[in-house]
């Protein structure tokens, strides 16, 4: 089952060493959510153990809770959305504390659905098949959201699940590209993930972006209708890492290197389709995402019911745990995650924050652990790849932030409103 | 508490423990106190009534959509910060352990914020103590009332008196070195499967 290029076993016959770095038992805070695998995979087949390591991981109930556990030492790790630790080195949220990643998670699993009601309205104003795109998709929204207007309706609400969080700027990525303001023609609110099929089946809300399971919880539920996944958006988009203290790092470095071996070994395993049964078991689990086993293992595989009427499509990449150095904390990434916070507004542009962003990405630790990592550099330009664009064709050009941020027709500065025509 | 009284809003979904909380607070001269149950209209709620303090537990996963009220500056329109004071850690940890978290607004006296949220936490703790102490009530409740159903079976099956039933159970319990209630469900049990 180990592939010759495993480096687990190499890492194995190295000497067991105590080095003074305290008890090998590790605290990780996670979410709920399949994109929290390779965590829940290290500790629960071996790879941990094989580093001489143990991981307690503790559920909790909402990012606030994980980000302020962390800053507060009740948890040495944590599984986190890839922008918190951006955030928190750039001072913003309730309480920001140092924080940094060495070691991404994974690629993909997020997807935005609608209401199955607000989709119907999209085929009968914006005339599209059962099967447009994602961009197709977002415009049809953009003439039903017009509709609205001028009968007076009220404004959708859509779920995301934390304001520094991939799923925010995801949705807003989206609905920009079909020419909807996401903070002036919708409503935004925040919906905890495991709630977002009741809240779109009780009407509290006509849609939402957040990880797997949910999406298709709620596709399949006959409530929902998955109209876009975080590939169409940007295949290569950040999203889950996992996090810890600056100074917890500094004063561990030898478990930190023994964590980032065993999460590469599990997330190299989570990655082949013959242990997805084994995986999904685990996780459907009520210690981990208690949601049916059959809904878990659709979504490792990327085969999505779109809704309950047989619409299907599969996304090859849905999940990406380890190919393609998805892992490597890329920090081209979390300058991109900086250049959508000034784009929505939650931050200026300065020098310092370009400085401070980067620097919550840790490629050197990632490196230090594996002897591995991408050839290119660490810091270029995002989207010009065949296979990688985003999905309204701009590029990031992390060198000229404020021309790629002013580049944008929609974004949340006064000047970007008066210029742009109403769709 | 001296003068200007502070407003301080409680965002609890167990309403007992809420309410707990509430009587704590007032003891402590803190009239302006609201308690809500769900953060269903919970930004309308802040806006109006502009809290110094905010008390939330942290077992709620609607922390995550405060945070996002925070970030909409136009929704509440003074900065709010978890923990006036970041030094105080014992304080802060103390909290996290009980189950309570805090936003409080910026430049807010220290000593003020400290005391409630010293009292929150007491509470919290309290009120946990309580729910383990009323679980392990229960529990033992639970225990007697099969231990008398397993004695009245093996009295009319074996004809016991009620003394020899018990001592019956109590030794098989010391026997099979388990709990005498286990035993008693055994009987209760296989009672149920053979009549």
């Amino acid at each position: 089952m180990m592939m010759k290029t495993d480096r687990s076993g190499s890492n194995l016959s190295a000497p067991a060493r105590s080095n003074g770095e305290g008890p090998k038992v590790l605290r990780a805070g996670f979410i709920p959510l399949v994109d929290a695998s390779v965590l829940i995979a290290a500790a629960e087949f071996g790879f941990a153990a094989k580093e001489g390591l143990t991981l307690d991981l503790v559920k909790d109930v909402s990012w606030a809770n994980v980000r302020d556990r962390l800053a507060f030492r009740q948890f040495d790790v944590a599984h986190m959305l890839s922008p918190m630790p951006v955030a928190s080195m750039l001072g913003l949220g309730s309480n920001p504390s140092p924080t940094v990643t060495p070691f991404s998670l994974g690629r993909g699993g997020n997807a935005i659905t609608l209401s199955t009601r607000l989709f119907e309205r999209m085929r009968e104003v914006g005339g599209i098949s059962e099967t447009a795109g994602a961009l197709e998709n977002a415009k049809a929204l953009a003439s039903v959201l017009e509709a609205m207007r001028e009968r007076g309706e009220a404004l959708p609400m859509f779920g995301v699940t934390y304001p520094f969080s991939s799923h925010n700027y995801e949705f807003r990525y989206w609905l920009a590209a079909g020419g909807i303001d996401p903070d002036r023609d919708v409503k935004l609110v925040v919906v905890p993930p495991p709630m977002t099929s009741d809240a779109l089946a009780a009407g509290a809300i006509d849609g939402f972006c957040v990880g797997a399971p949910w999406n298709m919880v709620a596709s399949e539920r006959g409530v929902g209708r998955i109209v876009a996944a975080k590939q169409d958006i940007w295949p290569s988009a950040p999203e889950k890492v996992l996090a810890m203290r600056p100074e917890w790092a500094e004063s561990h470095p030898e478990t930190v290197s023994r964590l980032i071996v065993a999460l590469d070994a599990a997330a190299r395993w989570c990655d082949r389709a013959e242990n997805h049964d084994a995986l999904a078991e685990v996780l459907a689990g009520p210690r981990f995402i208690a949601a049916p086993v059959d809904i878990i293992r659709h979504v490792l595989s990327g085969a999505f019911n779109l809704d309950a009427k047989g619409n299907r499509r599969v996304i090859a990449d849905y999940f990406t745990f380890h190919r393609g150095f998805a892992n490597y904390p890329r920090p081209s990434h979390a300058l991109w995650l900086y250049s959508q916070m000034i784009r929505w507004g939650q931050i200026e542009f300065s020098e310092q924050g370009l400085r401070s962003a980067a620097e919550a990405y840790r490629p050197d630790l990632y490196r230090a652990a594996l002897g591995i990592g991408p050839t290119e550099p660490d810091v270029g330009i995002e989207g010009d790849r065949s296979g990688d664009r985003f999905m309204d064709g701009h590029v990031f050009d992390p060198s000229n932030m404020m021309d790629y941020v002013r580049d944008f027709a929609v974004r949340s500065s006064p000047a970007a409103r008066s210029d742009r025509q109403d769709v | 508490m001296p003068a200007p009284d502070l407003t301080i809003l409680v965002i609890d979904e167990n309403a007992i423990r809420a309410s707990i909380i509430e009587e704590g607070l007032r003891e402590a001269g803190h009239s302006k106190v609201t308690i809500i149950h769900e953060v269903q209209g919970v930004a309308r709620i802040i806006e109006t009534l502009k809290p110094d303090v905010i008390v939330i537990d942290i077992e709620n996963p609607n922390r995550d959509m405060m945070e996002h009220l925070f970030q909409l500056t136009r929704t509440v329109s003074r900065p709010i910060a978890m923990f006036v004071d970041r030094s105080d850690t014992a304080l802060i940890e103390a909290a996290m352990d009980a189950g309570v978290s805090a936003y409080v607004v910026d430049g807010l006296k220290k000593e003020r914020v400290k005391a409630i949220l010293d009292m929150a936490v007491s509470r919290f703790n309290a009120f946990s103590r309580l729910q383990r102490e009323l679980a392990e009530a229960k529990s033992a409740l639970e225990e007697r009332k099969v231990i008398e159903r397993a004695k009245g079976i093996l009295m009319k099956m074996r004809g016991l008196s009620e003394e020899d039933a018990f001592a019956l159970l109590r030794q098989t319990a010391m026997n099979e070195k388990k709990k005498m209630s286990d035993i008693a469900q055994s009987v209760v049990t296989a009672a149920g499967l053979l009549m």
